[in-house]
């Protein structure tokens, strides 16, 4: 048996799974701490299930909490940004196609420095060294925690962004530092930008992964636990803390492949409320749409491979203003259960509204019987109108999809959407995220280089992938599952050779015993 | 015309399309005309009948590999520098700057140089679509020199070429180009406002502009983008448009060769396509083939789109497991005259096929 968490801005869920069956559920409000959260959820369904941690084998969290933190720009730490790159690449300076709210919310410290490589292996410049270690100095003396370094065409040589590091760590040996080779691929901005925003987010990744330890290890569940990244697979926890940027997007994956799971449906859009925001994505054929061009996260352009989703700041915690004509973006997220009116707080949210309209039984449905009632119809009106506006912005074409609904945040839509052709809201739809991590597959993946003289390309490739499965069906899966998802290959011209560099991933369906 | 940020998306998704596949993601070039726009300086884009004769008009582009180009980003003044080489050179100023092509990021450089140097923009250019070599140009059909040409990188270092023919020209700055890094920036087929009426390929920024309207305003009605596509393009010179296969993307295969962006995708047919199409590339999109049958060949376009989107893709971006459709366009007139096959057509790639017009093959069984 398995458990799936969803820890999401205002509430986590588990589900405890086996095989195909879910045999426990439950939904508690996520704690400030993260763990007490988990804590309280897992007690609940190990209680519900009747079964002692022992049993489980496997533990799987999906998390939004990274990209929430960028949405929200809450929680992001200034970072230094140094780039190795002069003279070129001079034009877009770092975070130049930003929301200025998010850059300016990280500071714009940049430094842009001589340095990077050009296709062919020589430099554009040598690292100019003095100028990062005069970086590295003003860097400290701003007390920024975390820096990011990108170099150009570093996918083919590292070394720069390495010798960096170096240098920055030598004048300020505590600070976290990410590197962009390790984060992305070729295409310079995306890659900048995505290791900007896993730098900003260095101090939550360890608070968020150690309140998981913490929680995991406080109910004695000494099973293996994984967190689930943006291509549906899964990661291990020490990876996970240094690299939190490959989460973003995971929700969406999650909600999804839970929503295709429980509502059998093949071509439908997936309409997935949290406490905080609503992500809309498009299933086709059974699979999430990926996006084809670069994915934007909180305004951000990146290059992650990700179901082409779009979020708004919608959820069962967003704040209501101005009689019901304003409803978000922002949310009192998991303080919802203090600050919300219906459990004596002080704050109008959307959960107040569905309550005072009589669509769920949530808190103490008379602290909010005062409500205007055309104030509360002014409010449904706004949110089934934000919700038809952006299930219309996703659609590829002029034919009505039927809407899933999933998520904690699904009690607030009652009403027919008049761009989709039906309203279906499954058996389970709160969960559906647990659900979709749990079911998360388990990837496996071969990053090698192969001299093309030696074999051919086509040889080359079979063998990566084929190295690529068998590591997939040894991290667990069930081999008849298992298929490529992912093939990329980077020339390195500057070796002798016919060098090339070729990164194969696989994924299949975790084996249940 | 002054450009406007709207229209400037429109420009760039339009060349995108036009671009079949090459002439890199305008993505680059659109934000350095943004940023340009947001120092306060502005861009005008003029017909080409509103270029006075005897006017000085000096092309500009970048040259080069678009794989090199989204991960070394220009300092930003190269073209200008080469620009300001020709015109002291030449002994004479500039009237207006103008693209040599219209498809891909070489649409959106001009307009940074007119945008620093205040110069006008012409609206028109000389490949009406890309193609990855300097004298593929209607200019160089029509009797244009590429020469003299000025080529520089991000120090500002500039070589200064003049050659007998264009194929020298092109041979020279090409190796100059793998020197300076793969991509460089270029000032070249300097000609006069008459030469510009004469030889160009005239309104392609303004076509650029409405085939990105059309697709961005059929998304934004849920109408059909490819539908919209069939209805605009007969209105232009670009006549005939045709979906020549559906299916995902199996294999990409690529590699950085003498400078240039050459390999081929697989493509597995779906719906009602069967087997697997090949297309071949160097930049650009040059021919596309189903078990070794020639589906569509160069110079009439083959364009590459998401399936669901219509978002046109460049071949840098292509990856395994994408749904796309393929669609074929005729390219102008003026380009499939026999003088202009002789640059454009699929002998110069080496492509044993003879030119054949999409509108024939697709007669074929």
């Amino acid at each position: 048996m398995r458990i799936g968490i969803d820890v999401g801005g205002t509430n986590t869920d588990a589900v405890i799974m086996d095989g195909r069956s879910i045999v426990a559920h439950a939904k508690r409000p996520t704690t400030p701490d993260v763990s007490g959260g988990i804590i309280s959820v897992l007690k609940t369904v190990l209680r519900e299930a009747n079964i002692p941690p022992s049993e489980i084998q496997a533990v799987m969290i999906g998390t939004t909490h990274f990209t929430n933190a960028v949405v929200e720009r809450k929680r992001l730490l200034s970072v230094g940004i140094i780039r190795l790159a002069l003279p070129a690449t001079k034009c877009l300076p770092p975070m130049c196609d930003w929301p200025h709210d998010l850059s300016s919310a990280l500071g714009n410290h940049s430094y842009l420095v001589h340095g990077g490589f050009n296709f062919d292996g020589r430099v554009i410049a040598p690292l100019d060294e003095a100028a990062v270690a005069a970086a590295a100095k003003d860097i400290k003396k701003k007390g920024l925690k975390t820096a990011a370094i990108t170099s150009v065409f570093s996918p083919v040589n590292q070394d720069m962004e390495e010798r960096g590091a170096e240098i920055l760590l030598q004048e300020i040996p505590d600070i976290e530092v990410t590197l962009s080779h390790q984060i992305g691929r070729i295409g310079f901005l995306e890659r900048e930008n995505a290791t900007v925003m896993n730098a900003c987010l260095a101090e939550l990744a360890k608070i968020v992964v150690d309140s998981f330890r913490t929680a995991l290890s406080e109910l004695k569940i000494e099973a293996p636990f994984y967190v689930s990244q943006n291509d549906g697979t899964l990661m291990t926890s020490d990876y996970v803390e240094k690299y939190p940027v490959l989460t973003f997007a995971s929700g969406p994956t999650n909600s999804m492949r839970g929503a295709v799971f429980l509502a059998g449906l093949k071509d439908a859009m997936v309409v997935d409320i949290g406490g905080t925001t609503s992500d809309i994505g498009m299933l086709i054929k059974g699979f999430p749409r990926e996006s084809s061009v670069a994915v934007d996260i909180g305004g951000v352009r990146t290059n992650f491979r990700m179901p082409d989703v779009l979020a708004i700041g919608l959820g069962g915690g967003s704040i209501i203003r101005n009689e019901g004509a304003n409803v978000g973006p922002d949310s009192v997220g998991f303080k919802l259960t203090e600050e919300a009116l219906v459990f004596g707080g002080q704050t109008l949210t959307a959960t107040d509204i569905a309550v005072a309209a009589g669509l769920a039984q949530i808190g103490e449905p008379k602290k909010v019987a005062h409500l205007n009632p055309k104030f509360v119809n002014a409010a449904l009106d706004r949110i089934h109108d934000m919700i038809d506006t952006a299930v219309d912005r996703m659609r590829t074409s002029a034919e009505p999809l039927p809407i899933i609904l999933v998520g904690g945040g699904s009690i607030l839509i009652s009403r027919n959407i008049p761009s989709a052709s039906e309203v279906t809201k499954p058996d389970y739809a709160p969960v559906a995220n647990a659900i979709g991590a749990a079911i998360a597959q388990v990837g496996g993946e071969v990053e090698r280089m192969f001299s093309l003289d030696a074999i051919s390309r086509d040889e080359a490739l079979d063998q990566a992938k084929q190295e690529a499965v068998s590591k997939t069906i040894d991290a667990g899966a069930r081999e008849e599952t298992v298929a490529v998802v992912d093939i990329e290959e980077v020339m390195i011209s500057y070796l002798p050779g016919n060098a090339t560099r070729i990164r194969v991933k696989a994924a299949g369906d975790l084996a249940m015993s | 015309m002054n450009l406007t940020e709207e229209l400037l998306i429109d420009i760039c998704r339009g060349a995108a399309f036009l671009g079949t596949g090459g002439g890199g993601d305008p993505y680059i070039g659109r934000q350095m005309v943004r940023q340009a726009m947001e120092y306060g300086h502005q861009v005008e884009i003029i017909d080409p009948n509103e270029v006075p004769d005897d006017a000085l008009v000096i092309p500009t582009a970048m040259m080069g590999a678009p794989t090199v180009l989204i991960e070394k980003l220009p300092r930003g003044d190269e073209a200008i520098c080469s620009l300001k080489r020709l015109e002291k050179h030449l002994g004479k100023k500039a009237f207006a700057t103008m693209p040599i092509e219209i498809g891909g990021i070489n649409s959106t450089m001009p307009l940074v140089v007119g945008a620093y140097l205040d110069l006008p923009v012409v609206d028109a250019d000389g490949m009406g679509r890309a193609f990855p070599e300097l004298y593929q140009e209607t200019f160089a059909v029509y009797g244009i020199s590429c020469t003299p040409m000025a080529i520089s990188n991000e120090y500002g270092d500039t070589t200064l070429i003049e050659t007998h023919d264009n194929f020298m020209a092109e041979w020279l700055a090409r190796g100059v180009t793998i020197r300076m890094g793969g991509a460089a920036y270029i000032a070249e087929y300097s000609m006069t406002g008459a030469e510009v009426k004469r030889t160009s390929i005239h309104n392609t920024l303004t076509l650029a502009i409405s085939i990105g309207r059309c697709l961005r305003e059929a998304r934004e009605q849920h109408r059909d983008p490819f539908g919209a596509l069939f209805t605009l393009m007969p209105q232009t010179p670009y006549k005939f448009i045709t979906e020549i296969y559906q299916g995902k993307i199996v294999d990409v295969q690529r590699t950085t060769s003498a400078g240039f962006s050459v390999g081929s995708a697989q493509i597995q047919g779906m719906e009602r396509f069967a087997g697997l199409m090949e297309i071949t590339f160097q930049n650009e999109h040059l021919v596309a083939r189903v078990d070794g049958d020639v589906k569509a060949i160069v110079p009439d376009l083959i364009c590459i789109m998401d399936s669901e989107t219509a978002e046109p893709i460049t071949t840098e971006a292509l990856r395994y497991g994408q749904r796309v459709k393929v669609l074929s366009v005729s390219c102008p007139p003026i380009m499939r005259t026999p003088e202009a096959l002789k640059s454009f057509g699929p002998q110069i790639f080496g492509i044993e096929e003879p030119f054949t017009p999409i509108e024939d093959l697709t007669k074929q069984p």
